[in-house]
């Protein structure tokens, strides 16, 4: 009955599981069961009224979702998560809270191609407006501040090009500004980078990616600091004021240090409906036990993979925050000691032609739309998920006609990197 | 005691020992904190008594109001003060004027006055601050675990299974399951500005 703190492994084994009680199952089971009974009249009321802990329906909570909860929250050092169905819908979730229509939110102009489409066309149908920043110029976060701002959205490491972010140089920005600064993290996953140690109040994921890891279900996941008063000056009515779908309750002020998650919860998950399978968290939290090992394996080999490409003849350049000359590697020695992460982008010297014949020549990369899977992936944005774009708009996302994007699995690297020989000499 | 970070032992140590529980600032409206900390406690078997001058002559379920801590009329092991940080310390005198003393004074999440906690132990009560009893009997029995929340806490032993509905043990083994020392940081950087 120690205090002692635990590392990292070991919570992503043991972090929110334990033995059933009623069966003695060690694994934890999957309540595949939509509603649970209540004990009489007065639990139901109580369940409902959110004054009793406990299981009502899985659209707002599961057995097994809730160990998936408490392991990531534990992960990333936050007072408490929330899993839904996708890291999409993890950032809907997390927006409504923060955001009335006609507010704004900053954020950072280097994300995944999906968060950019989401902010800029379906959020500006709910009224919430995005203002973009450069994350390699911190004071154009600054000078995007105004009284509408509500929230500062950046990625730890960002997609496609693996660029480290200054997690600690923005979360001054939005301490300055009254905002809670919310990090992507899921191509650093906790284990590379922790941003709550970095000063993140919200930090969501799409566990799809490397938590899961096997490419096999998809997941999304939101994670509460507990760092954030919402309770000054009105500015977060969802947290602050009473909430007339629940007889007034005032959720910060019930809650304290996990009321974030609970208001995605209670307000966000119940209303907005993208609750994630209890198949879909088992798969993951399986994923999750093997996550330090996992992780550092796809450091390794996209380390190795980068450095083969930087001295082969028909690559113009590596774009990898791990290379010792590269822009990032300041920022990447400091925020990922371990490992620089597995995603990033080259050019060929060959252009698009060299692109797309590259893409079908290689044998163990697969050409897909996905990151973070045990597999190596490979694709070519020019000719795929950025084909809709003119040369100029390609080249500005990071997407320029000569850049392939790989994401690194943790299959022999000498069989990576043979692969990547042949397709690029043939 | 460093108040800015208890450790599991000492609080499970309290909600283990205490019996009796005196909560000033009860609230018979059922959407306040403080009648939702009450009923919960109540039915883990904790003997509650209501405090409020407001509402004597009032029950809450089933216990009689209290106006003030004298009235009381007999001992109590904890008093729980759901009052704001600046209504601390009439409160924590009067409980020194008690006899015997309470064993413990726990002051509300929200709510820290340190110079009234300095009183408190020099009188050898135990002290825990910004702190709900509700939560923390959540956190260590695992039972908030079913809301996401960090309990902090592993085990590798099967736990009795609940008893009457979802009342869990508190006293399952366990140990420490990682830190959330940000939001630690944050609160004492917020008390330390007010």
């Amino acid at each position: 009955m120690s205090d002692r703190l635990p590392g990292f492994s070991t919570l992503a084994v043991h972090a929110g599981a334990q033995p059933d009680p009623t069966t003695g199952a060690r694994a934890t089971p999957i309540y595949q069961t939509t509603s649970f009974v209540f004990n009489d009249a007065d639990h139901a009321a109580s369940l409902f009224g959110l004054q009793a802990f406990g299981n009502i329906y899985t659209r707002i909570g599961n057995p097994t979702n809730a160990v998936l909860e408490e392991r990531v929250a534990a992960l990333e050092g936050g007072t408490a998560a929330l899993a839904v169905s996708s890291g999409h819908a993890a950032q809907v979730v997390v927006l409504q809270q923060l955001l009335q229509p006609g507010d704004e939110f900053i954020a950072a102009r280097k994300l995944y191609g999906g968060s950019i489409n989401q902010f800029t066309h379906a959020f500006k149908s709910f009224g919430w407006n995005v203002v973009w920043a450069d994350p390699d110029d911190i004071a154009s976060f600054e000078r995007a501040v105004t009284p509408r701002t509500k929230a500062i959205f950046i990625e730890s490491i960002a997609n496609p090009g693996g660029s480290i972010t200054d997690i600690e140089a923005i979360s001054t920005v939005a301490r300055k500004a009254g905002v809670p600064l919310i990090v992507d993290n899921t191509l650093a996953s906790p284990y590379l980078i922790r941003p709550i140690d970095h000063g993140a109040d919200i930090v969501v994921h799409s566990l799809t990616k490397f938590l899961g890891g096997h490419g096999n279900s998809l997941g999304g996941i939101i994670v509460d600091a507990g760092t954030f008063d919402w309770s000054t000056g009105g500015k977060y009515p969802m947290l602050s004021e009473p909430r007339p779908e629940y007889h007034g309750i005032r959720l910060q002020e019930t809650f304290g240090n996990f009321a974030f998650a609970i208001a995605c919860r209670v307000l966000g998950l119940r209303d907005l409906g993208p609750a994630l399978s209890p198949f879909n968290a088992f798969m993951i939290l399986t994923g999750i036990e093997t996550l330090p090992l996992r992780m550092q394996k796809h450091c390794d080999n996209a380390k190795a993979i980068a450095e083969f490409l930087s001295g082969h003849p028909a690559v113009a350049s590596v774009s990898y925050a791990g290379l010792a000359n590269d822009k990032y590697n300041q920022l990447a020695r400091k925020y990922a000691p371990k490992g620089a992460g597995a995603v990033f982008t080259f050019s060929l010297k060959g252009g698009y032609d060299a692109g797309v014949s590259l893409v079908s020549k290689l044998q163990l990369f697969s050409h897909l739309a996905n990151v973070g899977d045990t597999r190596s992936l490979v694709i070519h944005p020019a000719s795929t998920t950025h084909s809709q774009l003119d040369d100029a708009a390609k080249t500005k996302s990071g997407a320029g006609p000569d850049v392939v994007r790989l994401s690194v699995g943790i299959e022999d690297e000498e069989d990576l990197i043979a692969d990547l020989e042949q397709a690029l000499s043939a | 005691m460093n108040h800015d970070a208890y450790p599991d032992n000492y609080i499970r140590a309290i909600l283990n020992s205490v019996k009796s529980i005196a909560m000033v600032g009860a609230s018979p409206v059922n959407v306040r904190p403080s009648y939702f900390a009450f009923k919960y406690l109540a039915q883990r078997g904790y003997d509650m008594i209501p405090v409020n001058p407001g509402h004597v002559g009032k029950e809450l379920l089933g216990r009689p109001f209290v106006a003030s801590l004298r009235d009381l009329g007999r001992p109590v092991d904890m008093i729980d003060i759901f009052r704001n940080s600046s209504h601390i310390m009439p409160v924590v005198e009067e409980a020194l004027t008690l006899d015997p003393l309470p064993k413990v004074i726990w002051m509300q999440l929200g709510a820290r006055d340190d110079a009234a906690a300095e009183k408190a132990e020099a009188a050898g009560i135990k002290v825990v601050m910004n702190r709900c009893p509700k939560i923390e009997y959540g956190r260590l029995s695992s039972e908030i675990s079913w809301m996401g929340v960090n309990s902090r806490t592993l085990s590798s032993k099967r736990p009795p299974a609940p008893t009457q509905g979802m009342r869990l043990s508190l006293n399952r083994m366990s140990v420490g399951g990682g830190d959330t020392a940000a939001s630690d940081r944050a609160a004492k950087n917020k008390s330390e500005q007010s």
